[in-house]
Formats: structure tokens, C-alpha cells, sequence
């Protein structure tokens, strides 16, 4: 039977197919060999009818547990943050729903100045002069530091700590391969860089250091130290920070950062199974002719009203060619609007409460989630929003009976460092009241007891 | 026609070398500027950098248009125009002057031979405009 949603009709396929002189599709797979092929049809269920299919589709999503349903303490670089209402509002408008910086882009004065607004929130939030539009998330935008890192200074090696995302590691190394940039490593066996230990690593041929604060085990890392040391050998130090603790914590540009990245997912964007997310890249002045992605400028048009225009375009892939530092020619757009629908609506205050919240009860968590017998934290360093829980019991098993309570639990470290298969990471945002704390608390003392 | 100086020579690439005692003072020509447009940036190598004849050693970025800056000669870089960090203009307004780019200690004194005359140079841009 035809499909009507597709277009091309089986008169059509048999008018292709004899025009190249193809009796029918199967002949056009004869190349591929037979057990590299499927010899049954694909098990899709028979059509339904659209009410079905959408009481189907729900159940299967009634499935899922994620943070509307289930009490959320999981983290490692995406966070149950509030989204207030209005963000949903605005970003719904025909005017702005778009997921890309439009074309004729200068067309849409709306969009642009939403990402002019983005941008400036963005630098005074990280201590840096420019941020740009936006690139995918956090662990693109440090990829495409380690490019700049390399173009600006042309050097061959990125030291990263393992205190960094271990994830954002995973794509930096599938974006240096094409360049042949050196990864190297700097352990943090106490939670935080060992930064006598990067004084060995970092030298002449160092483009970057980079250092995450909080770290992927939530704790505090010194930028200023590691500014110094990466600056001592003539390198950037790209500093990861999540921009929603940034109403707390210094501006890493404050600290000596030369480029900030992160993952701004905590302002607005809801944590959707781990995606779209959203990229923050900041960088002093003097670099940004290296830096990758799309920037909005004010300027004023010839009558002299103010107006908003893509600057800096030859930075710009379709402009450099092959000399560009990134080959991003686009942003997130929607996510940055709802980042900025978010700064606004909070406001300076309101994002300083959700920050100093979340440290709060972090804290409060951790207290009381370590007078169980048998769990500690698993770092003495100091710590914002999120620790590594040390568990007497497989975190993974823990984390599937306590599901079934109601709690996503944490993120087992098993999964990214062996050495840390006992230690459950744990974030805490404002969202947490104190009874779901506690009830967590007594929920995890009798799985693990 | 543009403006082609007698005692200079040039490359194909639109740039032009001038002999100052043992080192050649390097800048874009005349021809040069005019196809970029306004100039709003120049990217020069370090002091100290070594550069090879007829490869790349910066870049001219215009509101238009971003080309790559070629070495006439090979050689060492022992000064550069500072100022078109804070005034790139300058290219457009004075080229042959103080728009220059960069000073290098050649190391092989036989690619001076190999570069362009001013006439060799005006013949190559009659040819380019047909």
C-alpha cells in the first residue's frame, strides 16, 4: 500500500527505476553482501491510529524516569535547576522559535539583539571581555578552546586535568585528531589538579591548561595558581565553569582565565535526557580574532538608530576558508534565548540566591547523608554543588533500588574512573527542599545498611 | 593604473620588497590595497619568526575579504610595523610608506633576483586586467 506521507509513489519508483535500468530496489543492494543485510523485514508494529499512538507513545514514556518524576540528585555537568515560567512563553513566540541564528541574519533585529543581550550576560558573568553567540555545549566549546589555544599560540600540546569532565575530554580528543594536537594529562588524586604535578607538564610546547572549577567531583579548583603556572610557560589557561554558579564564584576571567567555556545548561535549559544543551565560550579581547562561532555587535545604522550585525565575520569559516580557527558557522540559539530569558527574569539577586541555595543545601546533604554508617565524602577539598559520595554498597545497584523510590540518586564514577567504582556523585541544586533531602538520606542509609 | 614605485621589487602574490643595506622592508602594493578595500586587520609573525620565500606569513583582513600576507624572500623577521595593530588603515592610506608589514634579514641572497621588476610588475597586472 502507499504511503501518503511519502511522497514518491510506487509509479514513480518503477519510472527511476527503469530509467536507470534497475528492475526493481533489491537490485540497487546486490553490492552489499548478504550478512551484512537484514533477510527480514524490520519488526515495526503494524500502523495505529493516531489516538493509539499517542496513548502507546506515552506509556512507553511513562517509562522514564527524569527530573519531573523522580526526586533529582544527579549532575556531572547537567542540573535540576528552576526554569521559570516565562522562559516557556517567550521562546514559543513565532518570532523567536528558531534553533539557529537566522539567515539574512541582520533581517531579524529581535533575534540578534536576544544574543547581543546573551553575550554581554555571558562576559561580565565569567570576567571576560566577549563571549560569542554560543556553540553546541559545554564539552564542544572545549574542543573548540583547544583549537584556539593552538592557533593562538602555536603549540602543539593541551594539558587537561582529570578533574575536567571526562566527557568534554572524550570530544576535545576527536577534535585535536584532524591536527594532530597532543592531549596530556594532569591527575587530581585528592579531588583537585595536582598542581605541582602540571608544573611538569606544562612547557614550551603547551598551548593551554585547562582546569575545570567546580570540577567533575564538584570541588574547587585554584585558578589563580594555575593562571600563573600556565601563563609562567607561555600558555592560555582555559578555565570550564558552569555560568549558573557564577552569581557565587569569582569570574574565572577575574582569576587569570584567558578563555572560560561551559556548559550553561543550568540557566533555563531543561536537562532533556542530556540534550540540546548549550555552549558558553568567553575569551579576552586581544583573542578574539581566533575565536570559533558566531558574534553579535551593536552598532548604528545610517539614520542613527541603534541596530544589531553579525561582526567579526571573517573570523568566520565561509569567509577564511580553510584558515579559520573553527568550522562553526552557527550557535544555539534557542537555548542562549532561554538562557537569557533566564538571567533576566532572575535577575542579579535571583541568580546569586540560586547560587548561594544550591551551595547551602548541597552542603546540608552532604552532612546528613554522611552520618550514615559506612558513606563519607570521598575528597576533603572543598566543594560548591555537587561530591562524590563514598558508598559501602555498588553505587550502580544503589542508584536502581533507590529509582524505584522515587530518586535518581547520582552519577556512579565507575563508569569513568575505575579507582572510583565505590563513589556516587551527588548534586544538589536550589530546587531540593529539606524534607526530599532527608527522605533521600533515609532512603540511601536503609539500601546501603 | 596602479601605482607601481621604481625602486622596489614585487611578487606575484601582490607584495613589494625594498633593498634597505642588508635587509628587505616588506609591504602590499598599491594594486593590493585597492582590490582588499578598507583594511581593518593585519596579523604579523613575531619578531624573531622565520619566514620562507612565497609562503605565507600573515594575514590582510579587509571589511571584504581575508587574504594570506607572502614572504618575498626567505629570511629572518627583525621588525615589525606595530602600529597596524591599532591602525590598519594605514595600509590604505599610505602603502609604500608607513603601511609597510615587516623587516627581514634575508638568508638567501639569490631570491631578490627572482622577484619581479616594477616593469615585470606592471606587465603582470596589464595581464591580469584582460
Amino acid at each position: 500500500m502507499a504511503s501518503r506521507y511519502i511522497a514518491n509513489t510506487p509509479h514513480e519508483q518503477k519510472q527511476m527505476l527503469g530509467l536507470i535500468g534497475a528492475g526493481s530496489i533489491e537490485d540497487l543492494l546486490v553490492k552489499i553482501p548478504a550478512k551484512a543485510r537484514l533477510p527480514r523485514p524490520l519488526g515495526v508494529a503494524a500502523a495505529m491510529a493516531e489516538t493509539d499512538l499517542i496513548r502507546h507513545l506515552k506509556a512507553l514514556a511513562g517509562k522514564n524516569a527524569d527530573a519531573d518524576s523522580h526526586v533529582c540528585f544527579m549532575g556531572a555537568g547537567s542540573y535540576d535547576h528552576y526554569t521559570p515560567s516565562p522562559i516557556n512563553h517567550l521562546i514559543s513566540r513565532g518570532e523567536f522559535l528558531t534553533a539557529y541564528t537566522p539567515y539574512q541574519p541582520e533581517a531579524s533585529q529581535g533575534t540578534l539583539r536576544t544574543i547581543y543581550e546573551y553575550q554581554t550576560m555571558i562576559a561580565e558573568l565569567t570576567g571576560m571581555d566577549v563571549a560569542n553567540a554560543s556553540i553546541y555545549d559545554g564539552a564542544s566549546s572545549l574542543g573548540e578552546a583547544a583549537l584556539m589555544a593552538h592557533a593562538v599560540t602555536d603549540r602543539n600540546e593541551i594539558v587537561l586535568s582529570r578533574s575536567v569532565n571526562p566527557l568534554y575530554k572524550r570530544v576535545t580528543a576527536t577534535y585535536c585528531e584532524g591536527p594532530a594536537i597532543r592531549l596530556r594529562d594532569v591527575a587530581a588524586p585528592d579531588g583537585v589538579t595536582d598542581l605541582a604535578a602540571a608544573k611538569k607538564v606544562v612547557g614550551a610546547k603547551t598551548a593551554a591548561l585547562v582546569v575545570q572549577t567546580p570540577n567533575f567531583y564538584g570541588c574547587l579548583e585554584d585558578v589563580a595558581a594555575a593562571a600563573e603556572l600556565a601563563h609562567g610557560a607561555g600558555a592560555l589557561l582555559v578555565v570550564v565553569a558552569d555560568p549558573v554558579n557564577l552569581g557565587v564564584l569569582e569570574g574565572p576571567g577575574k582569576l587569570g582565565a584567558d578563555i572560560v567555556i561551559g556548559e550553561g545548561q543550568g540557566l533555563g535549559v531543561p536537562m532533556s535526557f542530556g540534550g540540546p544543551n548549550l555552549g558558553v565560550f568567553a575569551a579576552k579581547k586581544e583573542l578574539v580574532r581566533r575565536m570559533p562561532g558566531r558574534l553579535v555587535g551593536a552598532t548604528v545604522d545610517s539614520d542613527g538608530a541603534r541596530g544589531f550585525v553579525l561582526t567579526l565575520q571573517t573570523r568566520e569559516q565561509h569567509i577564511r576558508r580553510a584558515k579559520a580557527t573553527s568550522n562553526i558557522c552557527t550557535n544555539v540559539a534557542l537555548c542562549a534565548l532561554m538562557a537569557t530569558v533566564y538571567l533576566a527574569t532572575l535577575g542579579r539577586r535571583g541568580l546569586v540566591r540560586a547560587g548561594e541555595l544550591s551551595t547551602a543545601k548541597a552542603h546540608y546533604a552532604a552532612e546528613r547523608l554522611t552520618k550514615i554508617p559506612g558513606v563519607s565524602l570521598r575528597f576533603a577539598a572543598p566543594f560548591f554543588k555537587e561530591f562524590a559520595l563514598k558508598l559501602p554498597k555498588p553505587p550502580e545497584r544503589m542508584v536502581t533500588r533507590l529509582a524505584k523510590q522515587g530518586f535518581l540518586a547520582g552519577v556512579p564514577l565507575k563508569t569513568f574512573e575505575h579507582a572510583l567504582a565505590d563513589c556516587l556523585l551527588v548534586a544538589v541544586t536550589e530546587k531540593r527542599t529539606k524534607a526530599e533531602i532527608d527522605a533521600f538520606a533515609e532512603a540511601l542509609e536503609k539500601a546501603v545498611a | 593604473m596602479a601605482n607601481v614605485p621604481k625602486d622596489l621589487k614585487y611578487t606575484r602574490e601582490h607584495e613589494w620588497a625594498k633593498q634597505e643595506g642588508d635587509r628587505v622592508r616588506v609591504g602590499i602594493t598599491a594594486y593590493a590595497q585597492e582590490q582588499l578595500g578598507d583594511v581593518v586587520f593585519v596579523e604579523l609573525p613575531k619578531v624573531g619568526a622565520k619566514v620562507t620565500a612565497s609562503k605565507n606569513f600573515g594575514v590582510v583582513e579587509s571589511v571584504k575579504a581575508v587574504s594570506d600576507l607572502f614572504a618575498p624572500v626567505s629570511g629572518e623577521v627583525v621588525e615589525i610595523n606595530g602600529e597596524l595593530s591599532q591602525k590598519p588603515e594605514t595600509v590604505n592610506q599610505d602603502t609604500y610608506g608607513r603601511g609597510w608589514m615587516i623587516v627581514v634579514k634575508p638568508s638567501n641572497g639569490g631570491e631578490w633576483d627572482q622577484l619581479l621588476t616594477p616593469q615585470q610588475y606592471e606587465e603582470f597586472l596589464a595581464q591580469a586586467a584582460h
